[in-house]
């Protein structure tokens, strides 16, 4: 559904809930600047949702989305996990596919879009937990990342199956005794960033959600490289509170303390060849944007 | 031909499609009531009569006609507002008009506010909440009306009217197809004109709340 779409019947205004109603008047679909500063000033394009108090994913569900750089034209596909309890509060088209072919399900959906709408940009983003993304769909995501797909996937990596209530997961850490895995973990973390980099994946990044501005930029970067290049894959440390002890509070120290240099969610990116140059064109054209809006706007207010 | 009818509910927690029982959907230029097809005349006729006994009558627009997604959309909401109006001008005191949107079909969790909407995935919810005793689907597509006329049937006992811009439903006791911009004024017409000829059923209703 694109933006010029997106209005209220002009008789039938005053019967929409008023979320509708913020919507349309104040979110930020269209905007070309749009991220996580917008939060707070402008309607989120995700509204109540259903995860525990003090959770890192639904911040980083905040950030996500107010840092995609098409959300009108955007489609998410979901898996089964705690993520699922939010996709139906989210103000971007999205697909709940069955759980762990999420990767395979995107793949038809970026093909078909490209075939349906040749002219416009569409992008597809997974957001699946890593239960769906490196154990149950490791298959589809591998093979996606083969074939050169062109969109982003990411994994909420909270290090077991959080929703089920604390199993053992692909990305677990080794020696972690979690609630429903009392040996504790006997083999390392899979290292999936690693592998996507081997696979074909033109953008990677490891990293927590402890700072909007930085999910900001790899989100947009991996939209932007998908768009044009191929697959790219972010792993993003959402700790699970209730599954590794801890208080509502506590989320956001948890991913400071995991992202030091020495631990596992030291930020780590990959960017191939074709992506930096992309990158770096879409800088210069930013650069020159807002040049010619500052000089547009200097000459306003002469 | 079938001898199930498809009755306002309670029916049971899974009521069978109706189409499943041997109700058919009607030709162009016919309507069904309860199942039966019938001309259209005789259908507005019902429907009107339907809307003007009920205590809290109301109509859900649906998607296809709350958001503008092209002139016909906005002028189909024009036309449902214009209906809306009529029926509130023409009940009698104690009779409550509503009209409550569907904007979308997310599965709202953990809860929807059903005093300012609908949900197709728990629509006796609404209905209970409002004590809606009959209701009338417009502008929401075909797949989403037949779940929620399914679940209203099981387990309320509203009346529902389906104003299907296609074939029509068959799990609405009153359905029309092709419904268009003067399909909806003339039921707002023929609301008008039995303005004051039926009788309110306001001290038997049972307000759509299964028993």
């Amino acid at each position: 559904m694109s933006k010029e779409r997106i209005q209220i019947s002009e008789d039938l205004y005053d019967i929409m809930p008023p979320d509708y109603q913020d919507l349309v008047k104040s979110a930020t679909y269209g905007k070309e600047d749009r991220g996580w500063k917008d939060i707070g000033t402008s309607k989120e394009l995700i509204e109540q949702h259903s995860l525990c108090a003090g959770c890192p994913e639904s911040m980083a569900f905040r950030y996500i989305l107010a840092s995609l750089p098409n959300p009108e034209d955007t489609v998410m596909v979901g898996s089964t996990g705690c993520t699922s309890l939010v996709f139906p509060m989210v103000a971007v088209h999205n697909i709940h596919s069955l759980f762990g072919n999420q990767n395979a399900i995107a793949s038809g959906l970026k093909r078909a879009l490209s075939v349906r709408f040749p002219g416009r940009v569409k992008d597809v983003v997974v957001l699946a937990g890593d239960g769906a993304t490196v154990d149950i769909g490791l298959d589809m995501t591998l093979q996606a990342w083969f074939r050169q797909e062109k969109f982003t996937t990411i994994c909420f990596d909270n290090e077991l199956y959080a929703n089920t209530g604390g199993q053992e997961s692909g990305l677990m850490q080794k020696g972690f005794v979690a609630k429903m895995a009392p040996v504790g973990k006997l083999f390392d973390k899979v290292r999936l960033p690693e592998i996507a980099r081997e696979s074909g994946c033109h953008y990677v990044v490891n990293c927590t959600v402890s700072k909007p501005s930085l999910v900001e930029k790899v989100i947009r970067n991996a939209v932007h490289i998908a768009r044009e290049i191929g697959p790219t894959y972010l792993q993003l440390y959402t700790p699970c509170i209730l599954e590794i002890g801890k208080n509502s509070m506590e989320g956001l120290q948890e991913m400071r303390d995991s992202e030091k240099p020495t631990e596992r969610f030291a930020y780590k990116e990959y960017i191939s060849e074709p992506a930096k140059q992309l990158l770096a064109e879409l800088a210069a054209k930013d650069k020159e944007r807002k040049a010619a809006a500052k000089q547009l706007a200097g000459q306003a207010s002469a | 031909m079938s001898d199930y009818r498809v009755l306002p509910g309670p029916e049971h927690f899974l009521p069978p499609a109706a189409a499943s029982m041997g109700i058919c959907l009607p030709n162009p230029g016919e309507a069904h009531i309860n199942g039966v097809i019938a001309p259209e005349e005789k259908a507005y006729e019902e429907a009107a009569r339907q809307f003007l006994m009920a205590k809290v009558p109301t109509i859900f627009p649906g998607p296809l006609v709350l958001w503008a997604w092209n002139e016909k959309a906005a002028k189909k909401a024009t036309a449902v507002r214009h209906l809306f109006n009529t029926l509130v001008e023409c009940v009698q005191p104690g009779q409550k008009p509503m009209l409550i949107p569907m904007p979308d079909y997310r599965p709202k969790y953990p809860k929807i506010n059903p005093e300012v909407e609908i949900n197709p995935n728990h629509p006796n919810l609404t209905i209970w909440h409002n004590r809606i005793d009959c209701c009338m689907f417009i502008g929401v597509h075909c797949h989403q009306a037949n779940l929620s006329l399914k679940i209203i049937r099981g387990g309320t006992s509203c009346y529902t009217i389906a104003m299907c811009a296609q074939a029509g439903h068959e799990d609405a006791m009153l359905s029309f197809r092709d419904a268009s911009v003067e399909k909806i004024m003339k039921l707002a017409d023929t609301v008008k004109r039995l303005k004051g000829t039926v009788q309110p059923r306001l001290a038997s209703a049972n307000n759509g709340v299964s028993s």
